[in-house]
């Protein structure tokens, strides 16, 4: 290669480097503020501020979600499996809300530690399977569940 | 050494443009065929999803688009090193005739997963590190186009769109890895080369078809309009005059 350009793309691979490394550094120090979210665990250890509006997410506990008989008023408790925050939510859920489903809630965390949420969220996750296959899934989770309950109760 | 020679030949317009004209119609017809044989596919015969129904077809148009506009950015900003370091003109009217087409597939992504994340997630648009991150690309293609237009004399333009776009290239990676760095509402990749997708094989397929469909199709185009550039810069040689005579245009 030509001298000359051999220089020429030194320099450009130094200042894409450089560049790449300021921006690393920057989004890193930010990290906190390109969060979405705060998860369960930070809200217990005191990490996400109380009466500003934050978001938080995680998974519906199984068994958790409450509705009131005479309103729209949604009491569940969102976990990350190792922390849970109770939450609750008055208005329509997107269709995608169910117990095991993640969610992101945009709202207050009260003195309480209540996440008093007025808008809740959906999260997908990157799996996708037909309907049929999921059934099957099910059904072999619940047989598996099953035999595990007779053989313990067979001791 | 032949390496090189190849390379340098590669730069010449003429060169460039016979090349062009044999490929545009294997391109135009593989990429229609796989294209519409992947959409049909999935946005008709492909299964529902267990958890959103119809509403996941949107991927098949949603993916393929994602996944081009990140990498013709990436091609323009190799053709962007070849500009500074060789001062190849073809390098440049790549990336100045294929920045709108950057623009229009990165606009379609945004566009397509909006409508999504409407009855999916229930908004459509939340402010996470991915969904921002892809709109900043939207705005670095919108930039280069302005940029290229705004400079007059063509080795100037050519060197500001340039750095431009090699500056732009940090955002790439952010795309690519915002899913796993931060917590986003937008879901992780279903597609990794190391393991399994996510997605049974009748859903995946389709959409394979769909996206290598769309990258010829891309081919296609680039041929189409770097040819009209070269003809629009090169309009003083003597073998675009040639040309232009033998076609009686």
């Amino acid at each position: 290669m030509h001298p000359v350009r051999k220089k020429r793309l030194t320099i450009i691979l130094f200042l894409v480097a450089g560049l790449g490394l300021a921006v690393g550094l920057a989004t890193y120090a930010f990290r906190q503020n390109i969060n979405l979210f705060y998860d369960p665990s930070q809200i217990a250890s005191g990490e996400a501020p109380h009466d500003v509006r934050i978001r938080a997410g995680g998974m519906v506990e199984d068994g958790s979600v409450s509705r009131d008989e005479d309103s729209l008023l949604v009491r569940f408790r969102v976990t990350d499996f190792s922390s849970s925050v109770a939450m609750e939510y008055e208005g329509i859920l997107p269709d995608l809300f169910a117990e095991g489903q993640g969610i992101v809630a945009m709202g207050r965390l009260r003195a309480d530690g209540t996440f008093v949420a007025d808008q809740v969220l959906a999260k997908h996750d990157e799996n996708y399977m037909p309907p049929e296959v999921h059934e099957a899934i099910q059904r072999a989770e619940a047989k598996k569940a099953a035999a595990a309950t007779t053989s313990s109760a067979g001791y | 050494m032949s390496m090189w020679r190849w390379f340098h030949k590669f730069g010449s317009p003429k060169w460039f443009f016979d090349i062009a004209s044999r490929l545009i119609p294997w391109l135009l017809g593989t990429g229609l065929v796989l294209l519409l044989t992947g959409l049909v596919w999935g946005l008709a015969f492909a299964p529902q999803d267990y958890l959103q129904g119809n509403s996941y077809r949107i991927i098949f148009i949603h993916v393929p688009s994602a996944f081009l506009a990140q990498s013709v950015y990436l091609m323009m900003a190799s053709a962007a090193v070849v500009t500074l370091v060789w001062k190849m003109k073809l390098a440049d009217v790549f990336v100045q005739t294929m920045a709108p087409v950057g623009a229009l597939l990165t606009f379609l992504a945004l566009f397509t997963g909006a409508v999504w994340g409407k009855p999916t997630w229930g908004t459509w648009w939340v402010w996470d590190a991915r969904l921002t991150s892809m709109l900043i690309l939207l705005f670095l293609y919108c930039g280069v186009i302005v940029l290229g237009r705004a400079i007059a004399d063509e080795k100037s333009s050519a060197r500001a769109v340039a750095v431009l776009v090699l500056v732009g290239v940090v955002n790439i990676p952010i795309i690519k890895y915002s899913v796993d760095w931060w917590n986003t509402l937008h879901q992780p990749a279903t597609f990794t080369l190391t393991k399994r997708p996510s997605m049974p094989v009748e859903m995946w397929a389709p959409l394979l078809l769909s996206v290598v469909g769309l990258y010829l199709l891309f081919g296609w185009l680039t041929c189409v309009r770097m040819q009209t550039g070269i003809l629009v810069r090169e309009h003083r040689t003597s073998w675009v005059r040639a040309l232009v005579r033998s076609q009686g245009v």
